[in-house]
């Protein structure tokens, strides 16, 4: 790997080639974590994508009348209707963790621990708030509006099921993505990714392509929600 | 090792480009949400949101995720199973509004 220069291979569609008719590696410059995280998320967008469209099959199938998000998802503030204020706050939230994810990746590879870690670290509990958030508008759906993953007052029984596993399979996502954040905040603080200390569990070396390949996966998970928002939500 | 590290990280970008995005996703996501708050239907609120939707992932993948910087040969490995996505959806279409069909027929007829 070290001999590589990467500048000094062909690019665009001849790189593409080249890369693959190569010997060793074919991907040329990317570490084998990122390599692996990406086809993971590949794997994991063939996931989200087929409960989208079993989303969209059986909203286009059922002869009952869809509930409207844009109420259901609805809050009263100051006595007025607000349609999917919570869920907006959310969106923003999860995009403002994003963000300090990528500037966490940009202070990680200029080698400013500190700086990366406190981003890191905001990017966690930003990740929790919006947890958080999600908890408070599942109790709301299933205490207050009595919705259940085989019943609602508001139209089709699919409704429910639908938002309790697409909802949900995305808040898990979040959830382990907000504890490897926290774990990945301390490492940067205590200088892991600098004097090359081994890990708890993988005995390995690691640097700060660590922080690049974790924050993938969160952009990634920001990426889904946007989908969720759009066709869910939205629609 | 110090030395291994400095070759093989990727060359950091300024970081304006991140908050000009960061900025960009705020300002396309209030888009996708004023979509629901003046209550557009039918066609223009479908393709606003797809479109809204579609900037949005083009930007966190490209800008926030590398790709834009990546090599084509993991690009392409990533985007070209994406297709296959979209002619399950075409199929998944026909396949509903079948379904929708033989339902809507079943409780006029009665079976």
């Amino acid at each position: 790997m070290s001999e590589l220069d990467i500048s000094k291979l062909p690019k665009g569609g001849k790189g593409f080639v080249h890369d693959f008719a190569a010997d060793q590696t074919t991907f040329k410059g990317v570490p084998w974590g990122k390599a692996m995280m990406w086809i993971f998320l590949l794997s994991d967008t063939f996931i989200f994508s087929c409960f989208l469209i079993s989303l969209m099959t059986a909203r286009a199938s059922t002869t009952a009348e869809w509930p409207y998000p844009s109420e259901v998802f609805g809050l009263t503030m100051f006595g007025v209707e607000v349609p999917l204020l919570l869920i907006a706050i959310m969106t923003f939230v999860l995009i403002t963790s994003s963000g300090t994810m990528a500037l966490a990746v940009k202070y990680g590879y200029e080698r400013n621990r500190k700086m990366c870690a406190w981003l890191i670290l905001a990017t966690a509990i930003g990740g929790l708030t919006f947890v958080g958030m999600q908890a408070f508008e599942w109790s709301k759906l299933i205490f207050h509006d009595g919705i259940r993953p085989w019943s609602n007052p508001f139209g089709a029984a699919q409704f429910g099921s639908f938002f309790f596993m697409i909802t949900g399979f995305h808040g898990t996502h979040v959830s382990i993505g907000v504890i490897f954040l926290f774990i990945f905040a301390r490492k940067t603080f205590r200088g892991d990714f600098d004097t090359g200390r081994r890990g708890h569990f993988t005995s390995m070396k690691s640097d700060y392509k660590a922080i690049e390949i974790l924050g993938l996966y969160w952009h990634f998970v920001d990426l889904v929600w946007v989908f969720i928002f759009a066709f869910f939500y939205l629609w | 090792m110090e030395q291994n590290n400095k070759k093989v990280a990727t060359t950091t970008h300024s970081i304006g480009i991140y908050l000009w995005i960061w900025g960009l996703l705020f300002v396309f996501s209030t888009c996708s949400y004023l979509v629901d708050w003046y209550e557009f239907q039918g066609l223009l609120r479908w393709s606003l949101i797809i479109f809204f939707m579609l900037i949005k992932a083009g930007l966190i993948m490209s800008i926030f995720m590398h790709l834009y910087w990546e090599r084509w040969a993991i690009v392409n490995v990533l985007l070209w199973p994406m297709t296959a996505i979209i002619v399950f959806v075409g199929i998944m279409t026909a396949e509903s509004q079948y379904t929708f069909f033989t339902r809507a027929l079943f409780f006029v007829m009665g079976g």
